[in-house]
This record gives C-alpha cells, structure tokens and sequence, in this order.
C-alpha cells in the first residue's frame, strides 16, 4: 500500500517535462554573456515575438562546444573565433556570423603592486606584471577569454606557466568565479567588461588596463548543422540565429545598459538579399 | 485471563501428529571449545507433556534447538520418526526464553505469523482471547508486562498450529498469576493434542506440568522417566540432590 | 561582515515575500530531491534488507563497496550521466539531458548507496534480534526483508532523511545535467552558485538561509509525523 503510492509519485514526477506547446531550443553559451544578464534582457523579446522558448547552457566556451559537438544543444554561442571557424569547418556548425562585440579589460586592486594602472598596451602590462610577479588570476578553463589571455601573453613573448602556481593562478573556472577568487587574493585579472559592469563584489577594484586594440572580443552566432546532429530543430534554431543578425536583435542587443553603461555592441554583417 | 471459548472458535484444533517418536542417537554438541551436549540418546514417544530439567548449563536450551532444526549437531542423529530435524521445523514451534517482539500492535504480531503462514487472518482476536489479551490488541507489544509479553510468545506460536510445542524456561522470573495463566494455555494446547516438550528449572512446575520427565546433567541425559516415577524421588543422586535445592555442578 | 546582517535581512525579506523566480526555485528543488529520495529508498532499502539477512560468498566485498559508494562526489555522477544522456551518448535518444527528470536520475544515482549502506547496518542489528525467531517461524527470505523494513521503519526514516539531505544540498551533479537554465533546471544550489559568481553574496547567502530553512522544514516535517503516530499509539 505505501510502496505503490510512492511508486505512482515517483512515475508522476520523473514524466518529463516534455513538449510544451510552444518549441523550445537549447543554446549553449558562456558564463560572461549569461552573468552580464544579457540573456535576461534579450530573450523575453524573441519569445514574445516568435513563441520559442531559448533555455540558455551557460558553462565555459570549451565545454559550450564540446557540448555542441556532442549534439546537446541547437545553437552555440561564443566568443573565440578561431575555435568557432574550426567547429564549422568541421562540421558541426551551419555556419558562423559575427554578432557582437566588447572588449577585454584587465582590473586590479587598488594597492596596483605591479604598476600598470592606466596604461594602454596589454603587452607591455602584462609583461610588468609578469616581471614583477604580482599576483594575476587566469580561467585557466579554455574558454574565449582565456584563449584570448593565453594569445595575449604570447604576443608579450611571457610565459606565465612557469609561474603557475606561484604568482599565476589558475583558477579553472567560470569568469564571475575567477574574479571572487582573484578579488580575494588581491590578484589582477583579465575580464570582458560587459562581466566586470555587472559584476556585484568589486570592493575595491577598479579597472587598471583598457582600450587596446587588441583586447577585442567579438562574439560569434552558430546554428549546429543538422547533418551532423539529426535531433537539432533546425527551424528554431535558424529563426533564433536570424533574428540575432537582424535589424530588430541587434537594436535590441545594443539597447541593453548596466548602470547606465553599454555592454554589448553589436556588428553583425548588414542582412539583406 | 479467562479461558473463554464461548465467543470465539477454538483456536487450538485437535491434533494428531506424525512427528513422533523423536529420536536422538550419539548427539553432540560443542561451543566455545567446551562439549554442551556430550553423546545425548533419546527416544520421545506419544504426547502428553515432557519435561527436560537439569542444573544450569546442563545444556538444555541447546538440546531444544538441536530438536527443532534450528541448528545441526556436531554428531549424531536427530528424526523425528525419520524425519531430518530441519525439514519439520515449520510443523513445531518454539517459544523462547525471552520474548521476541515485534515493534508493532500486539495483534499486529500474532496477525504476522498468521499472514506468513496463510492462515485466516480473523482467527487472530480467538487467539488473543485465547491467551488473555484481546482487551491489550492495539496496545504496542514492546509495553507488554513480561507475563503479558510471553503469553503473546504463546498465541503467537499457537498461531502457526504446531504439532509440537517447544518452550524454553517459558516463566523463568515471571510473576505468580503470569506462571499461572501460561500453564494452562499450555495444558490445553496438550489436552488438544498437540506434542509438548517444556524446558525448565522450576521443580514446582515441572511437577504441575509432567507426564515423563528428561533429567540432564553436564550434557548427558541421566534420567527419562514417567513423572510418577520421578517424583517424589528421583533414582539418581543427582537428580535428588537438584530437587532438594542442592546445587549440583 | 556586513555581508551576513545583509544577508539575513534579504532572506527574511524574500521569505515574507517571496518572488516568483524563488518560488519556482524552491518547487524544483524540493521536487527533485524529493522523488530522488523517494526512489532511492525504492530501490536501496530492500537492497540494504537483503544483505542484512542474506550471507553469501563476497558478501564482504560487496558490503565494502556499497559502503564506499557513499561517498562519490556529486560532479563525478554528475559528470556519468551526462555522458549516458548526452545526445552523443548511448541514451541519448531519450532527449533526458538538460530535464528535472536528468537531475532526478543523477540524484538518485548519487544517495541510493548511502541508503542502502545504512539500512543495511540498522537492519542488520535488528535483524541480530529477530533471526532465531524467524529461522523458527520458517519464513522466506522475502518475509523477513518485509518484516525486518517495517518494524525498522523510525530508524529507516531517518535514513531517508540523510539521503534528502544528501541530495537537496549537491550542486555537482545537478549542473552537469541540468543546465542550471532559467525557469527550467535553476533549483537552489546551482542558483546560489549563480549568485556567487555574479558577486551577488549575499544574495547567494540569503538563499543559502533559506535553503537550510527548507531542509529544518522536513526535517521537522518528519519528526512530527513520528510523534503523532507515537502519541497515537498505532502501529498498523
């Protein structure tokens, strides 16, 4: 008597949640687009309008393609361009379209035991930082802005591995994580600003590097090709991705303020024909 | 505490069993090193009531076990009329020296065994007159008295119709009107039929209750004699000596 | 420090008032857990019951090992039923990843040994109690499983509870699977984790509060249960 009625809640509760009757798609995305609370912003806008819901993955860009590559999600995300062109010449993605953009920065505590507060070329910074070993936290987790770290230390000609450890550390998480950490051993870190804005335990950082050229970040939007993945639904997915591109999803992209403050800028090719 | 059959059915059918004679031949039994049961031979014929007496350590609870299959001897050879002691167990039923309680109602308990043993569930109220504790049914068992708890030990082995009814020092350390009531739920469970082999130290009881009387000492029966001939006086040394309270090792 | 005053102001504050994201937080936490226990005791207590009455050859090995099960890390089980579930893996056909019933099952997964390892070790001191009698009684295997499971039942309560608590307070596994996607798989512990790398902590905090309020809840829950069935004096 009691096993069956436990066994009918169990059989009542594991039903999955299955077809809603509007579609619903997966992305897989970042922790930087997802924390700055864009998702939030944007999504509601594209399912008032279409009825399609967008559940958002947000993990690291590795595990974001990863999991694309795995078939677990219908649209990817992300912001490092090379990875994403090799998914696609791969065939995992349909195609690749620039989306929008921001860029990096490098914050750090106020003390600035390495001196670079206030100068413009991340090179020559990071090198500084290196040489005077103060402490730098780094993703460490392969996502697009450790990517664009690891090409950034590269172009300064330093490597920061032989410090592992010591003054590099390396957190291997998510950006909102690495920057708890890093805030709470007074290490520098390299954030996308639109993270840095949103981000609610600053204490007393502020940010010490900007406006190089090259501390570009671009994100890229790809629907997952249906050849190599058959459960996609590729129609959602498609109309997802459209929208982004068009003139509608960009005004809203660019429409999004944190305190006042722009975060993402959005430059997709002009659509049309 | 009345025996009362007016309201419900006899719980107790008549019996007749194919289970007899017991034999026992060379039994042996060691634990811890020590020989418990030192090359027991017995032969239990009829019904009635037997009597298995004997100074502490004597090795009679083990002796009851060993009959009911509950364990195998070290040697020897236990049938009952050709039957292997472990092949008949379900056909007797042991009550033990301490009651065995279920954390439920007592009628919950005896409702177990009839469960178990597909018997009719409704002959559980019978049973509970029968032992006196209709009135205690829903009662949790584990605050029975300990008079209360083994007469619940009681109906719930006359639950599983036994042929044969084993006890184990069924009073030991129970009250006067206690020893009382469980006597005679045993006497008319033999008045019935059914087979019973009582164990005990109460010389008292063992006269109230015998119809032949099993006398054994350090693992050895000394003595298997009518109750007549037993009491007043015993034929060994032993045997009288226990009887008049001397402690016998 | 300011955090905490902070903290508990907000949690007070969304526990008198609470939001809808927070409540359909709340829902799905207790929901999968909950079924997770539910099916964990399923599945561990008649497991643990068995090996309390049944030797056997390697019993000891497999006893070692159900104990030790007891403490694999959420992420690992996390990370195991992904790659299962996953549509590039062998059930990925079901379409399960990425669901509450994802997280039930990695749930489940992760608290049925520690069911069955306890229930195991109450039932089997029960069961020293009880064996002579049964053996006497000639019951089936069956039988005593169902007899000992019953009269453990206060003390197997309490072994549901651990496994609740096992469950309601691991984030490793329901992140994997679930996605930690808004309106769908957030539940409390991937919402805290959230909050603490969006820097919000004392929001995570307060959320954190109210978690352990909802755990005391059943804990509570529970007991009185237990004593209105005591104080009733009925035990079926």
């Amino acid at each position: 008597m009691k096993i069956r009625t436990l066994m009918a809640a169990a059989l009542v509760a594991l039903a999955p949640v299955s077809a809603v009757a509007d579609e619903a798609i997966i992305v897989q995305s970042t922790t930087s687009t997802a924390n700055s609370g864009l998702y939030d912003y944007l999504l509601p806008i594209f399912t008032d309008k279409t009825g399609i819901t967008v559940n958002v993955v947000a993990v690291g860009t590795g595990q974001a393609i990863k999991n694309a590559a795995n078939c677990d999600g219908d649209v990817l995300l992300v912001h490092a361009k090379p990875a994403e062109e090799k998914f696609v010449a791969d065939g995992g993605g349909t195609s690749r379209t620039d989306l929008m953009y921001n860029d990096f920065v490098i914050v750090g505590p106020a003390e600035d035991p390495a001196g670079v507060s206030g100068m413009t070329d991340v090179e020559a910074a990071l090198t500084q930082i290196a040489e005077s070993e103060a402490l730098f936290a780094s993703r460490g987790d392969d996502s697009g802005t450790h990517k664009k770290e690891k090409a950034l230390w590269e172009a300064a000609g330093v490597d920061p591995a032989e410090g592992s450890g010591a003054w590099y550390r390396e957190t291997g998480s998510g950006m909102g994580a690495t920057l708890n950490a890093g805030i709470g051993m007074g290490a520098y870190v390299m954030t996308d600003r639109a993270t840095w804005i949103s981000f609610a335990n600053k204490q007393e950082y502020g940010i010490v590097v900007e406006g190089d050229d090259d501390l570009f970040n671009q994100y890229g939007v790809i629907p997952i090709n249906p050849e190599a993945c058959p459960s996609v639904n590729v129609e959602a997915a498609q109309t997802f991705a459209d929208w982004l591109v068009s003139a509608e999803g960009q005004e809203a992209i660019g429409a999004y303020m944190v305190d006042g403050q722009q975060l993402f800028f959005p430059n997709a090719p002009e659509q049309g024909s | 505490m009345f025996m009362r059959d007016l309201v419900f059915p006899d719980v107790v059918p008549r019996t007749e069993t194919d289970l007899m004679p017991l034999e026992l031949e060379g039994v042996r039994l060691c634990l811890d090193g020590k020989a418990v049961l030192d090359g027991v031979d017995l032969r239990l014929e009829g019904t009635g009531c037997t009597v298995i007496m004997g100074p502490n350590g004597a090795g009679k609870s083990q002796l009851l076990k060993l009959i009911h299959g509950l364990k195998a001897p070290d040697a020897g050879r236990i049938e009952w009329n050709g039957r292997a002691a472990a092949a008949v167990t379900a056909r007797q039923a042991l009550v033990f020296q301490k009651p065995v309680l279920l954390r439920r109602s007592v009628a919950a308990n005896i409702e177990f065994v009839l469960k178990a043993r597909g018997r009719d569930r409704g002959l559980r109220d019978g049973l509970l007159e029968h032992v006196g504790l209709l009135d205690k049914a829903r009662q949790p068992a584990r605050q029975l008295s300990g008079g209360e708890a083994q007469r619940l030990m009681l109906g719930r082995a006359l639950a599983t119709e036994p042929e044969v009814l084993l006890l184990d020092e069924p009073t030991a350390s129970l009250d006067p009107a206690s020893v009382l009531a469980i006597e005679r739920i045993i006497l008319r469970a033999r008045e019935r039929g059914v087979k019973v082999i009582l164990v005990t130290h109460d010389t008292g009881q063992a006269r109230r209750m015998a119809d032949e009387v099993v006398f054994l000492h350090r693992g050895r029966i000394l003595e298997h004699v009518p109750a007549d001939e037993f009491f007043p006086e015993p034929a060994t040394r032993e045997a009288r000596d226990y009887l008049n309270g001397r402690i016998v090792v | 420090m300011q955090d905490f005053g902070e903290a508990f102001a907000l949690a007070f504050g969304l526990v008198l008032s609470p939001t809808g994201d927070l409540l359909e937080i709340v829902g799905l936490s207790l929901r999968v857990s909950l079924t997770a226990t539910a099916v964990a005791c399923l599945l561990g207590l008649p497991l643990g019951a068995l090996l309390a009455v049944t030797r056997f050859r390697g019993r000891g090995a497999v006893l070692v090992t159900i104990n030790a099960l007891m403490g694999l890390p959420p992420v690992v089980v996390g990370l195991l039923v992904y790659l299962n579930l996953s549509r590039a893996g062998p059930l990925g056909f079901l379409g399960l990843l990425y669901t509450p019933t994802a997280m039930i099952i990695a749930q489940t997964i992760l608290i049925t040994p520690i069911v069955a390892a306890l229930s195991r070790q109450i039932l089997e001191d029960l069961n020293a109690e009880y064996a002579e009698q049964f053996r006497s009684l000639c019951l089936s295997r069956w039988q005593s499983v169902q007899a000992l499971l019953w009269d453990g039942r206060y003390a197997l309560l309490t072994v549901g509870l651990a496994g609740f608590g096992r469950a309601v307070a691991e984030v490793g596994a329901v992140m994997i699977v679930g996605g930690n996607i808004d309106h769908l798989t957030r539940v409390m512990t991937t919402a805290i984790a959230l909050e603490t790398s969006k820097g919000e902590l004392a929001l995570a905090l307060a959320l954190g509060i109210i978690l352990m309020a909802i755990a005391l809840g059943v804990n509570a829950l529970v007991q009185s249960l237990r004593m209105s069935a005591e104080r009733r004096n009925v035990y079926a």
